[in-house]
């Protein structure tokens, strides 16, 4: 756990086996800093063999565990920009209404629009602007939680960055990952983007009600999502009208009683 | 684009190392990257230099070994070469989704005086 355990203490000592640089002396000037061209400071490699994502995953798990003992469900929402996201969020938030207290933290690059519309609809919302971070990092979802009353929560919608790509490697600390696509963004977005959708434990279709007018091959849509995503629970909606919600929503419902079933067994 | 937030962690991660280690100056740091980690070799070298500037990394050298993804067959309970999530076994052409390598970010090592 404690880092310094593994980098510091056990590494072994001075390898004098500089291969590339010890062999020439004069080679100081190499490190720019110039301050002491000292030879004599012999170079030792010291090895650390830590995962680039390991703090941001420590920090998930601390997430996972202070969410767990709350009873929360949380749910990591992921989408390119444009497939639905706030839409989704608000009418799962307000259909959820009468039996489950729905809270949202919201990530963007700027602007607080989403979190705008979403608070319009009466939920309690924190914004997260990242300024030019493309993703959510377990830290900033830490902070953000701090600022909502988790215990008058039962679920934990968090609104991730539009973007297929870099959010896939942070966790967060969520229960549920879970991944949008529009039936108008075409049939092979699993295939574009594979990392994305082989983290995720739903996939959405969403906007189903312009399928016809976007002309979407539902059915090799659906073949290339159970390639890249086989073990996802999917679910195909429409937001706007309705078609499809009371599947997601039961769902969504049911992961709150496993969710809560944990923490008090 | 977040190659430079993992840079950024991957010289947190070196200082850390030196500090307890009572180096001076890092010279070289040796990470390794998977095939499948989602991380471009050239863009993390391009933000490098940005996220040494001003510590005792300043200056240092940039190593990326790259780690080609293998997929686990487990009918044949055995290795292969892979080039994606799901892949298909050379030998018994199950498809299988099990990678046992390629998703690597690792900061391997870190030269230090």
């Amino acid at each position: 756990m404690d880092g310094q355990a593994t980098s510091g203490g056990g590494g072994p000592a001075p390898h004098p086996r500089d291969h590339d640089h010890a062999a020439e002396p004069a080679q100081a000037h190499a490190h720019g800093a110039g301050a002491e061209s000292d030879a004599a400071a012999a170079h030792q490699t010291l090895p650390v063999r830590r995962s680039i994502l390991e703090k941001n995953e420590r920090l998930a798990e601390r997430n996972r565990g202070f969410f767990r003992a709350k009873g929360l469900l949380v749910l990591n929402v992921l989408s390119a920009p444009g497939s639905g996201k706030t839409t989704l969020i608000r009418k799962t938030a307000e259909a959820l209404a009468q039996g489950l207290r729905v809270g949202v933290i919201v990530g963007d690059l700027a602007t607080d629009n989403d979190a705008a519309r979403l608070r319009a609809a009466g939920l309690p919302v924190v914004q997260i602007t990242t300024g030019t971070v493309c993703h959510l990092e377990a830290e900033m979802v830490a902070r953000a939680a701090r600022q909502l009353d988790l215990d008058a929560l039962d679920v934990l919608i968090i609104e991730n960055v539009g973007n297929l790509v870099c959010p896939a490697a942070y966790d967060l600390g969520e229960d549920l990952r879970v991944v949008l696509m529009s039936v108008t963004e075409g049939e092979d977005k699993p295939l574009k983007y594979p990392p994305m959708f082989h983290s995720a434990d739903v996939a959405l279709i969403t906007k189903i009600d312009l399928a016809a007018a976007a002309g979407f091959d539902r059915a090799q849509a659906l073949a290339n999502l159970h390639r890249i995503s086989h073990h996802a629970a999917v679910f195909e909606v429409s937001a706007k009208t309705g078609q499809g919600m009371p599947l997601w929503l039961d769902y969504v419902a049911q992961q709150r009683q496993s969710v809560r079933g944990s923490t008090s067994g | 684009m977040h190659e430079v937030s993992l840079m950024q962690e991957a010289v947190r991660l070196a200082l850390e190392s030196a500090q307890a280690a009572g180096a001076q100056h890092i010279h070289r740091l040796a990470l390794r990257v998977g095939a499948l980690s989602g991380a471009v070799p050239d863009a993390l070298r391009f933000a490098f230099p940005l996220v040494c500037a001003g510590t005792i990394a300043q200056g240092a050298t940039l190593d990326i070994e790259s780690v080609p993804a293998a997929g686990w067959c487990g009918y044949c309970q055995a290795e292969y070469r892979c080039e994606d999530y799901l892949s298909e076994c050379p030998r018994c052409r199950q498809i299988s989704a099990e990678l046992r390598r390629g998703t690597e970010l690792e900061l391997a090592a870190v030269e230090v005086s």
